[in-house]
C-alpha cells in the first residue's frame, strides 16, 4: 500500500502544538538521522497512525485517535528542533 | 482493516511460528509443521475498536491449547510478536481453553497479507488490535507489559464488554 507524506500530520498535530510541526526537525533515535518531519513516512489506519524515519524505517511516532482525545507518541525522536 | 505501515510479505517457505517459554528454548513450527497440527474451523464475531462488530466470521486455523500442550512454562503473560516488528500483549489464560487460534483462512479463502497473512493470530473475545498480524512468535512474560499500541493510547487488556478501548 501507498503512504502519505509528513504533511498530512499538520491538522491533527496542531491540536498538540501551536507551531506547524511538520516544519520542524527532528532526530531519529533509531538511525540519528535529522530531518523535516514532513519527509517522514505516514501510515494512517486503524488501529492508529504510524510514522517512520525515510532514513531507516525505525517508527518516530504514533498517533491514536479516539471521539474526545488523541495520544501522541514520539519515542523514537530523541529531539524536536522548531524555528522561532 | 487498514494495516499500519509496510504489509509484510512472507513466503510461507520461510514462513516459521514460535511459542518462547522462559528456559528461552523455543518451540517452533514451519508452515508445513502447522498444516500437520489439528485444524479448526471458527465461527466467531469480532469487535472493532472503532465501534464496528462484524457477526459470525468463519476461520479456520490452529488451536493455542494444541501449540501449548508441550510448552512447559509457569509465566502468566505473553507478547505476540509479528513480522514486520508490531507486538501486543495477552494473558496467557485469555489464549488457552478454546479462545484463541493461529488463523491462516478467513471466509473460505487464504489469509492475504493486507489481512495478516500468511497467519495471524485471533483472539476474539478481546478487540481486534489484540489479533495479530503476521504473528512470528508468542514469547512468555513473568508479569504484563503493553505492546505496540497499548504503549501509545490503547488499552492494556481490551475486553469489549468492558469497553477497555484506550488508557
Ligand atoms: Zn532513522
Amino acid at each position: 500500500m501507498t503512504h502519505l507524506d509528513g504533511n498530512s500530520l499538520a491538522g491533527v498535530l496542531s491540536e498538540l502544538f501551536r507551531f506547524d510541526p511538520t516544519t520542524a526537525s527532528a532526530r531519529c533515535a533509531g538511525c540519528g538521522a535529522i530531518d523535516v518531519l514532513a519527509r517522514a513516512m505516514v501510515w494512517e489506519g486503524t488501529p492508529g497512525t504510524v510514522v517512520r524515519c525515510a532514513s531507516c524505517d525505525n517508527v518516530l511516532a504514533t498517533i491514536v485517535e479516539s471521539d474526545d482525545k488523541l495520544w501522541l507518541n514520539f519515542s523514537g525522536i530523541t529531539a524536536v528542533e522548531v524555528r522561532r | 482493516m487498514l494495516s499500519a505501515g509496510p504489509t509484510p510479505h512472507i513466503d510461507t517457505a520461510e514462513w516459521e511460528f514460535s511459542i518462547v517459554p522462559e528456559s528461552g528454548e523455543p518451540r517452533t513450527w514451519s508452515w508445513e509443521q502447522l498444516m500437520a497440527e489439528k485444524i479448526e474451523e471458527v465461527t466467531t464475531d469480532i469487535h472493532c475498536v472503532t465501534h464496528w462488530t462484524k457477526l459470525g466470521t468463519t476461520w479456520r486455523g490452529v488451536s493455542l491449547d494444541t501449540l501449548f500442550a508441550d510448552v512447559e512454562t509457569s509465566q502468566d503473560y505473553v507478547m505476540a510478536h509479528s513480522y514486520g516488528g508490531y507486538t501486543t500483549n495477552v494473558p496467557l489464560d485469555e489464549l488457552l481453553n478454546g479462545q484463541a487460534w493461529i488463523a491462516f483462512e478467513f471466509d473460505g479463502e487464504p489469509l492475504d497479507p493486507e489481512h495478516g497473512g500468511p497467519a495471524r493470530l485471533i483472539v476474539p473475545h478481546l478487540y481486534f488490535w489484540k489479533s495479530a498480524k503476521w504473528v512470528r512468535s508468542l514469547v512468555m512474560m513473568a508479569d504484563d507489559e503493553p505492546g505496540f499500541w497499548e504503549q501509545s493510547g490503547y488499552h492494556i487488556h481490551g475486553d469489549p464488554w468492558k469497553e477497555e478501548r484506550y488508557w
